[in-house]
C-alpha cells in the first residue's frame, strides 16, 4: 500500500481539487471517473428503454394474432430495440467501463485526451435524443430492422430516416473519438513497468476493440452517407435501375456489422478474464494465448462478413470462403473458453455474484457460439436464415454474453467505484432471476426458429404458440429483474457496507491498490508496478 | 487551476471545460437542421438553413475557443512531452479512421465495377437479374447507358482519362490538379523544414504557396464540376458512374477544403510566431492531414480517372 500513499501525497501543489458542484460537474467534467459514470448510467437508461421496446415485442407475440400494436409500429419496435441496445446500451456500457478502469489499471492519471472524452460522451444523449424522437415523427420512426437494408431504408423508408442517418453519424463520431482516446491512453499512459504483456486482459481486449471501432465506424458512416445520397441527391448506389446494387449495401453494412459484433464481445472477454481468476484464486490460465486469441478473433472478424448474407446469392467460391473463415473463429474462441475453464480448474472457487455472472457467461456464451457454428454452415444457413434461430443465436451471445459481463463488471468493481458493497443476497437473487429469465426467453426460440418461424413478424402460425408464450414469460421475468438490478445498485451506493481497498481477497491489479472509493484523481504520479499487481 | 505550475512530470489534465458539451449541442443542431432542410425540400418546400448555420456557428466558435485554450496551455508549458505524444497518437489514428471512410466509397466503386454492373449486363452468378429486368443493358465502365435510362439518365460523356498524350494541351484538369496537389505536399514539407531551421520567412512563404496551390486545386475542382454538369451531362443522378464519381471526388474535395482551412489557421499562427522547432504539433498535424488528402487524390486519379 505504500506506493498508494505516495501517489496521493504529491497533490497539494497541483490543481487537484475534487469535483465541481451540481450539474456543472457532469456537463463540463474531464474526469475519467465522472465520464465513466455518465456512460454507465446513460447506457443503463438506454438498456431500460430498449428493454421496454423488447417487452412491447414480446407482449405482442405472447399469443398468435394481433393484440396490442399495429404491424407498422411493431417493425419500429424491433428496429429501435436493436439499434438502441447495440449503440445505446452495450457499446456505451463498455466505454463507461473503459473510462473507469483503464486509467486505474495502467496507472495513468486520466484518459489521454480528457476534453475529447467529455465530447465523446455528450454527443450520445443528443444522438439518441434524435433517434428516439423519430418515433414521434410523421410517418413513424425507422421500421426497416436494425440492419437497415436498402431499399427498405432508402426507397421505401419513412421520412424520419434522414434523422436516423444523422444520429448514426453522431454515434460514429462519438465512438471514433472514444476509441482514439482508449488507444492513446493504453499506448502512451502506462506506468513504467506496465509493459504490454503485463497489462490486465481487460485493457488488452479494449485496445483491440478500439482498433476494430476505428476501422469500421467510418465504414458505417460511409454506408449511411450513401443512403442519404440515394434518398436526397438522386444517386443510385443501392438501386439497380441506375447500375447500383442493393446487395452492395449489405456487403458494406456487414463489413462494419461483423466486426461490430466483436466490438460488443471482446471487452466482455476482458471482463470475464479479470473476474474468474479473482474468484478461482489462481492466475489466469494461458495469458499470452488469451491475448493472441483476441487478436486473431479481431483479425478474422474482418473477413467473414458475408456469412450474414448467404441466401442473398454469391459465387460458390465466396460462400465456401466465408463459411470456412467463419468456422475458423471457433478456434481462438475455443482457446479462450478452454483457458477460462482451466483457470477455474482446481481453484479455490467461491461464488459471489460477479463470479456467478461470469460463469454463466462462459456457459451461455458458448451455447451462442455453437449456434453460430451451425449458422456458419452455408447449406444449413439456407434453412436457418431470417428465422428465430438467428434471433436465439445472437441474443445468446449478446444478453448472457455481453450484458451478463457488463452486469458482472458492475458487481465486481462497484465497491471500488462507490466504496460500498452490494448486498450479496440481493445480488444472487438478481443473478438467478436473470439466469432463469434469459434462458426461458431465448432457449425456446431455437426450436421455433428451427421449425421455421420467421423473425421480425408481429403474428405467427398457431404451431409456434407455446414456445412464444414461454419466451414472453421469460422476457418479462428478465426485464423486471433488471429493474431489480437498478434497485440493488442504488441500495449498494446508498446503504451498502463499507468496502475494503482490496475488496476481493483474490483480486490483483493496480485498481485494487487504490482506496475504495477510488479518489477523484488517482495516479497523478505513476505508481510502481509490482509483480503482484500485474501479469508476470 | 489558477496556480497551475508547469511541471513536466505531471500529465496535464484540465479541470473542466464548457467547450465539449457545447460542441455536441452545435453538432446536434447542425445535423438536425440539415436533415430538416433536406426533408422539407424533398416534400416540395423551400427549406431553411437557419438551424444548420446556427449549429455550425456554435460549433465553429466553440472549437475556436477550445483550440485557443489548448494553444494557450501549451504556451504556459503545461503540455509535457507525454501529452504531446497523446496528440500524435490521436491525430495518427484519426487519419486512419478517415482512410477507412474513403475505403467504404472505394469499396463501393470496386464492387459496382467488378460485380454489380457485370451481373446486370448478364455475366456471372446473378446474371438472371439483368436478363429478367433489363435484357438490353450492356455492361461497360464507365456506364453510359443505365439499366433504366428513363429513371437515371446516363451521362453524355464520362470523366475517363483521354490518355497521357492528351493531358497537356489543352490541359486535362484532373492531371493539372494532381500536379497541384502533389506540389503542395512538397511545399508543405518545405514549410516544415523551415520551422525546423527556425526560418520564419521561409515558413510563411512555403506555407503561403501551399495554400495557393490548395485553393487552386479547389478552384479547378469546381470548374470541373461545372463542366461536368453543364457540358458532359454527368450529374449525381447519372447512375452508378456519376454516384461513385461525385461521392469520391466530392468527399475528397470536402477534405481538401478542411485541410486548406486548417493550414490557413496554421498560416496565421505562423505569422504570430507560434511555432518552434520542437513545438509545432498544430502545424505537423495539419501537414499530415494534407499529405493524407494528397494520397487519397492519387488513388482517385488512378482508380476514378485513369483505370
Amino acid at each position: 500500500m505504500s506506493e498508494v500513499v505516495e501517489t496521493h501525497a504529491g497533490h497539494d501543489d497541483h490543481d487537484h481539487h475534487g469535483p465541481d458542484k451540481g450539474l456543472a460537474r457532469w456537463l463540463f467534467t474531464t474526469n475519467h471517473k465522472d465520464i465513466g459514470t455518465l456512460y454507465l448510467w446513460f447506457s443503463f437508461a438506454m438498456f431500460l428503454i430498449g428493454g421496454m421496446m423488447a417487452l412491447v415485442i414480446r407482449a405482442e407475440l405472447f399469443e398468435p394474432g394481433l393484440q396490442f400494436v399495429a404491424p407498422e409500429f411493431f417493425n419500429q419496435m424491433t428496429t429501435n430495440h436493436g439499434l438502441i441496445m447495440v449503440f445505446g446500451a452495450v457499446m456505451p456500457a463498455f466505454v463507461g467501463l473503459a473510462n473507469w478502469l483503464i486509467p486505474m489499471m495502467v496507472g495513468a492519471p486520466d484518459m489521454a485526451l480528457p476534453r475529447m472524452n467529455n465530447l465523446s460522451f455528450w454527443i450520445l444523449p443528443f444522438a439518441f435524443g434524435i433517434m428516439i424522437s423519430t418515433l414521434f415523427m410523421e410517418g413513424g420512426g425507422p421500421n426497416f430492422g436494425w440492419t437497415f437494408y436498402a431499399p427498405l431504408s432508402t426507397t421505401y423508408a419513412p421520412d424520419s430516416v434522414t434523422y436516423f442517418i444523422f444520429a448514426v453519424h453522431l454515434m460514429g463520431a462519438s465512438s471514433i473519438m472514444g476509441s482514439i482516446n482508449v488507444i492513446a491512453t493504453i499506448l502512451n499512459m502506462r506506468a513504467p513497468g506496465m509493459t504490454l504483456m503485463k497489462m490486465p486482459l481487460f485493457v488488452w481486449t479494449w485496445l483491440i476493440t478500439a482498433y476494430l471501432l476505428l476501422a469500421v465506424m467510418p465504414v458505417l458512416a460511409g454506408v449511411v452517407t450513401m443512403m442519404l445520397f440515394d434518398i436526397h441527391f438522386g444517386t443510385s448506389f443501392f438501386n439497380a435501375a441506375g447500375g447500383g446494387d442493393p446487395v452492395m449495401f449489405q456487403h458494406i453494412f456487414w463489413f462494419f456489422g461483423h466486426p461490430e459484433v466483436y466490438i460488443m464481445i471482446l471487452p466482455a472477454f476482458g471482463v470475464v478474464s479479470q473476474i474468474i481468476p479473482t474468484f478461482a484464486r489462481k492466475p489466469l490460465f494461458g495469458y499470452d494465448s488469451m491475448v493472441y486469441a483476441v487478436a486473431s478473433i479481431a483479425f478474422l472478424s474482418f473477413i467473414v462478413w458475408a456469412h450474414h448474407m448467404f441466401t442473398v446469392g454469391m459465387p460458390l467460391a465466396g460462400q465456401l470462403f466465408f463459411m470456412y473463415a467463419t468456422m475458423l473463429i471457433a478456434v481462438p474462441t475455443g482457446v479462450k473458453v478452454f483457458n477460462w475453464i482451466s483457470t477455474m480448474w482446481r481453484g479455490s472457487m467461491t461464488f459471489e455474484t460477479p463470479m456467478l455472472f461470469a460463469i454463466a457467461f462462459v456457459i451461455l456464451f458458448t451455447i451462442g457460439g455453437f449456434s453460430g457454428l451451425m449458422l456458419a454452415i452455408t447449406p444449413a444457413d439456407y434453412q436457418y436464415h431470417d428465422t428465430y434461430f438467428v434471433v436465439a443465436h445472437f441474443h445468446y451471445v449478446l444478453v448472457p454474453g455481453a450484458i451478463f459481463s457488463i452486469i458482472a463488471a458492475v458487481y465486481y468493481w462497484l465497491p471500488k467505484w462507490c466504496g460500498r458493497m452490494y448486498d450479496e443476497t440481493l445480488g444472487k437473487i438478481h443473478f438467478w432471476l436473470s439466469f432463469i429469465g434469459v434462458n426461458v426467453t431465448f432457449f425456446p426460440q431455437h426450436f421455433s426458429g428451427l421449425a421455421g418461424m420467421p423473425r421480425r413478424i408481429p403474428d405467427y402460425a398457431l404451431q409456434f404458440a407455446d414456445f412464444n408464450m414461454l419466451s414472453s414469460i421469460g422476457a418479462f421475468i428478465f426485464g423486471f429483474s433488471q429493474v431489480f438490478f437498478m434497485f440493488v445498485v442504488i441500495h449498494a451506493i446508498t446503504r451498502g457496507k463499507k468496502a475494503t481497498d482490496r475488496v476481493w481477497d483474490g483480486a490483483h491489479g493496480l485498481e485494487w491498490t487504490l482506496p475504495s472509493p477510488a479518489p477523484y484523481h488517482s495516479f497523478t504520479h505513476p505508481p510502481k508496478v509490482s509483480d503482484a499487481e500485474a501479469h508476470s | 487551476m489558477a496556480n497551475a505550475k508547469a511541471d513536466p512530470s505531471i500529465y496535464f489534465v484540465p479541470h473542466n471545460g464548457w467547450y465539449p458539451v457545447v460542441v455536441a449541442l452545435g453538432a446536434m443542431l447542425m445535423v438536425t437542421g440539415f436533415g430538416s432542410y433536406l426533408n422539407d425540400v424533398k416534400g416540395g418546400g423551400d427549406g431553411s438553413w437557419v438551424q444548420f448555420y446556427t449549429g455550425l456557428t456554435i460549433l465553429a466558435v466553440t472549437l475556436f475557443f477550445w483550440f485557443a485554450k489548448v494553444i494557450e496551455e501549451n504556451s504556459q508549458g503545461l503540455a509535457n512531452a507525454q501529452l504531446k505524444r497523446s496528440y500524435v497518437w490521436g491525430m495518427g489514428w484519426f487519419i486512419f479512421s478517415e482512410v477507412m471512410f474513403f475505403a467504404a466509397f472505394f469499396g463501393a466503386l470496386f464492387y459496382a465495377r467488378v460485380f454489380a454492373v457485370s451481373w446486370l449486363g448478364g455475366e456471372g452468378g446473378k446474371a438472371m437479374t439483368g436478363d429478367y429486368l433489363w435484357p438490353d443493358f450492356s455492361a461497360e465502365w464507365p456506364v453510359m447507358q443505365n439499366p433504366d435510362n428513363a429513371l437515371f439518365q446516363g451521362p453524355d460523356q464520362s470523366m475517363a482519362s483521354p490518355g497521357i498524350a492528351n493531358w497537356f494541351a489543352p490541359v486535362y484538369l484532373p492531371f493539372l490538379n494532381t500536379v497541384l496537389l502533389l506540389a503542395s505536399s512538397v511545399t508543405v514539407h518545405f514549410a516544415h523544414t523551415a520551422i525546423k531551421n527556425q526560418d520564419r520567412t521561409k515558413l510563411i512563404t512555403w506555407l503561403g504557396i501551399t495554400l495557393v496551390l490548395g485553393f487552386a486545386f479547389l478552384f479547378f475542382q469546381v470548374e470541373e464540376y461545372i463542366h461536368a454538369y453543364q457540358e458532359l451531362g454527368l450529374t449525381l443522378s447519372s447512375g452508378i458512374y456519376g454516384s461513385t464519381f461525385y461521392i469520391l471526388t466530392g468527399f475528397h474535395g470536402f477534405h481538401v477544403t478542411m485541410g486548406a482551412f486548417i493550414l490557413t489557421i496554421q498560416f496565421f499562427r505562423a505569422l504570430k510566431g507560434h511555432f518552434k522547432p520542437d513545438d509545432c504539433f498544430g502545424f505537423e498535424a495539419a501537414s499530415w492531414y494534407w499529405h493524407f488528402v494528397d494520397v487519397v487524390w492519387v488513388c482517385l486519379f488512378i482508380f476514378v480517372y485513369i483505370l
